[in-house]
């Protein structure tokens, strides 16, 4: 137990040495997406192997430093294309597609003769990367907010504070007043990273003005976007970095309790920040007279059931207080009377992150990343059709292009790039004539689309996007609390005349329809969920009115809307064997042996099982 | 109500003592019920009702609007095809209608007569860098293909015949 910020720094300074004493490290990545690969596997036996060799190794981070392999599971390293990923340290080689079988190796050659299993390292275009920093991937990363992730025990209190970790928070307890600290975060211009880009310091400042008590730190980690897992990372990779932030947010703003509202689909987030917690009360970072300092501060966390909605702050907090996750009107608002009717602190998971190195490092120097607006890095998740996916994180501002091919290395297959989707089924689409674009919320507003929670859904010249605007209004339409008409209603009638269209029902109209929909459902609809519900319609139309169109006229140019497709055999190539007719499942196929066979439109249900079947490559869609 | 009988009380009080038996914290309760029996049994409502002090309809209320909770019971193997935009662009919709197919499910009918399977979509697991991925119960499996899901149902029935 820490009682005096003395007892913090001279146990900072013991593990710190002893991580120094760590020469060599295996950090294994265990973030959800190498574990779904094997890498917990990989962890057990290359503990198993060093334990044969005996290796003298060490899992846990011990208080005497001594000469010792660190083998450590670590938070997401962000490239989950090329897991299992492993990390060594000191060469900072990252090894990717690790399988059980490559484990006696590693410990042989790489731990005990620090030699490169080349194999194991990044290879495009004939060249190999051995250094994480080098890979295409990373080099135009600027990893902040992530620094940790894949770098430390995302599970070990010590070793975040044996980093630097709660410098931040004993500097805003003991050094700074309230006010600094509040003054700080609004000169920094931090923005909420949720995805509206609300300025942090102007909420805190709010709550810290306010001589109502008990006040509130409320963290959403309600990460719905289909698409975005940066918040994820964080939670599951550097759980301290958050508790820091919102603990900060509390001594600035005069909270004493914090609450974690965590989706229910992300249970190693609430398992990794509840041992979180546990650790930090244990130390005494959290509890009564932190430090000495007679601030008190305790953080629970909330898991969600399943409600998209409560995403939305009024929504998230309904469902905190134990009720359906409705959102209500505003005023009064959230920093006045938000949790159990006290003045809350509404922030997400990346900007509570944002803070500790806001205050280590001074709102001057945060504000030299990115640029003057938008200061700081953004955490995207980048998904879809693009060779690299993964987590990434770049200043404010970076070209959609850097993003897209120097960091993505391009759409898969060789595929042209046609648009990517940003913010989730609130955001727009971004295009080719985009590509210059810099990434950040002014900018991606006047383009129509919005930064949202930081989903990046990369898409090729495959991808009918009329059908993706289809998925996003059938999301939201799920997703729809049911409170308000225009939204309930709303989003069921522009889906309605989605499907209609992606179904070959579309009619003369329709295009018009929806853009008078989505403008009436903007205006009128309670919350965020359902204001920005069209957008992805509103900004697929903007870009791709000519498919809709087309989908209008009956056709698909991807052929992906099945309903479109037509089938047809070409009598030339048609041989006559009857494969075909034999493998229709609706027998829809019918002729002669040994005569070119026809396929009747009415009863085909555009499986496709013909096309795979025949031999002479005669079926074709039309 | 006909089964009342075969619920262990004592146990639902010591999950809900667990939680502060507050009533802001039903849905943690609802949570850990659902934990326990993998639904929620309508006929601990009444119970709850007296226990934490709100009213029956609220719970049913807190219970139908969250997704997460059934009231129906789910079978042995959950699996969940996520359908999150990065999944859906990498096509998870043939999978989920290579299981359904499979097992005689749709969307309306979501779990197997014998309880074994339950199919259901879920919006996104935030595992969109392994796209398209299902999990079952808890585990998360990558870079599904039809087929590769039709082996996994089939290796899943096996263990239960040798069960």
């Amino acid at each position: 137990m820490l009682k005096s910020r003395g007892d913090l720094i001279k146990l900072r300074i013991e593990y710190k040495d002893s991580l120094s004493a760590q020469s060599k490290k295996i950090l294994v990545c265990a973030g959800t997406g190498c574990i779904a690969g094997g890498s917990l596997e990989i962890y057990d036996r290359l503990l198993e192997i060093m334990k044969e060799r005996n290796v003298d190794c060490a899992v846990e981070l011990q208080r005497e430093s001594h000469e010792t392999v660190g083998l450590k599971k670590s938070g997401c390293h962000g490239f989950c294309e090329m897991g299992p990923l492993l990390k060594l340290e000191p060469q900072g080689w990252l090894y990717n597609k690790v399988q059980l079988a490559d484990c006696p190796e590693i410990v042989e050659k790489t731990i005990l003769n620090g030699e490169l299993i080349e194999r194991l390292a990044y290879h495009k275009n004939g060249e190999v990367y051995p250094k994480q920093e080098e890979i295409p991937f990373y080099k135009k990363q600027t990893r902040l907010v992530l620094e940790h992730c894949g770098n430390i025990d995302a599970d070990s209190i010590l070793e975040y504070i044996a980093t630097g970790g709660y410098t931040a928070f004993e500097k805003a307890l003991f050094d700074m007043s309230g006010d600094a600290v509040v003054q700080t975060i609004r000169q920094s211009n931090l923005r909420g990273r949720g995805g509206a880009g609300f300025p942090a310091g102007i909420k805190w400042e709010a709550v810290r003005k306010l001589d109502i008590f008990p006040k509130y730190i409320l963290c959403n980690g309600d990460e719905g976007d289909p698409g975005a897992f940066m918040d994820r990372s964080i939670m599951e990779g550097d759980p301290h970095r958050v508790l820091e932030g919102m603990m900060i947010a509390g001594c600035a703003t005069g909270a004493t309790e914090g609450y974690i509202y965590v989706r229910a689909e992300y249970p190693m987030a609430v398992e990794r920040l509840a041992r979180a917690i546990e650790q930090a009360k244990q130390l005494g970072l959290l509890g009564k007279n932190i430090l000495g300092s007679g601030f008190d501060f305790d953080i629970h966390i909330n898991r969600g059931a399943g409600a998209f909605v409560c995403g939305e702050e009024t929504a998230l907090i309904a469902s905190i207080e134990g009720e359906r996750g409705f959102p209500r009107v505003r005023p009064p608002l959230t920093v006045e009377k938000g949790l159990f009717g006290k003045p809350t602190v509404p922030n997400n998971v990346e900007t509570y992150a944002n803070v500790p190195t806001i205050i280590n490092n001074g709102a001057e120097w945060y504000k030299s990343i990115g640029n003057e607006q938008n200061p700081g890095t953004k955490a995207f998740a980048l998904t879809g059709n693009i060779e690299n996916t993964g987590l990434i994180e770049i200043p404010m501002g970076t070209k959609l292009r850097e993003v897209i091919y120097d960091i993505g290395g391009g759409c898969r297959d060789g595929a042209e790039f046609k648009a990517v989707q940003i913010g989730g089924p609130s955001g727009g689409c971004l295009t080719r004539e985009h590509l210059d674009l810099p990434l950040d919320y002014d900018s991606l507003k006047a383009a129509g689309a919005m930064v949202g929670s930081g989903g990046l859904v990369v898409m090729d010249d495959r991808t009918c996007i009329v059908e993706v605007a289809r998925f996003f209004m059938n999301f939201t339409q799920n997703e729809s609390c049911g409170k308000c008409v225009p939204c309930r209603e709303g989003t069921r009638r522009m889906l309605e005349i989605l499907e209609n269209i992606v179904e070959g029902r579309g009619q003369e109209g329709d295009i018009e329809l929806l853009l008078e929909l989505a403008d009436m459902i903007s205006s009128t609809a309670l919350c965020g969920l359902g204001k920005t519900a069209p957008n992805p319609v509103r900004s697929t139309i903007q870009y791709f009115r000519e498919e809709y169109e087309e989908h209008i006229k009956g056709t698909c140019r991807t052929g992906t809307c099945s309903k479109l497709k037509k089938l047809e055999i070409d009598p030339a190539l048609c041989k006559g064997c009857s494969k075909c007719a034999k493998v229709c499942p609706v027998q829809a196929i019918s002729g002669k042996v040994k005569e070119p066979f026809i396929i009747d439109q009415e009863k085909c249900i555009k499986c496709g099982a013909c096309v795979d079947v025949c031999p002479f490559k005669a079926v074709k869609e039309a | 109500m006909e089964n009342n009988a075969t619920f262990n009380y004592s146990q639902l009080d010591e999950l809900t003592g667990r939680a502060g038996n507050d009533p802001k914290a039903i849905i943690a309760i609802l949570q850990a019920v659902q934990e326990h029996y993998h639904y929620l049994p309508k006929e601990i409502f009444p119970h709850l009702e007296r226990k934490l002090g709100i009213s029956e309809a609220k719970i049913f209320s807190v219970a139908t609007f969250y997704e997460n909770f059934s009231l129906e019971a789910k079978g042995k193997y959950v699996i969940r095809i996520c359908d999150g935009t990065a999944c859906h662009v990498r096509k998870s919709t043939p999978i989920l209608e290579t299981l359904r197919r499979e097992l005689q499910l749709s969307e309306e009918k979501k779990t197997t007569d014998d309880l074994l399977f339950t199919v259901e979509t879920v919006s996104c697991l935030g595992a969109c860098g392994l796209a398209p991925v299902i999990t079952v119960n808890e585990k998360v499996y990558p870079a599904m293909t039809p087929e590769k899901a039709v082996e996994l149902l089939n290796q899943l029935k096996e263990e239960e015949k040798n069960a």
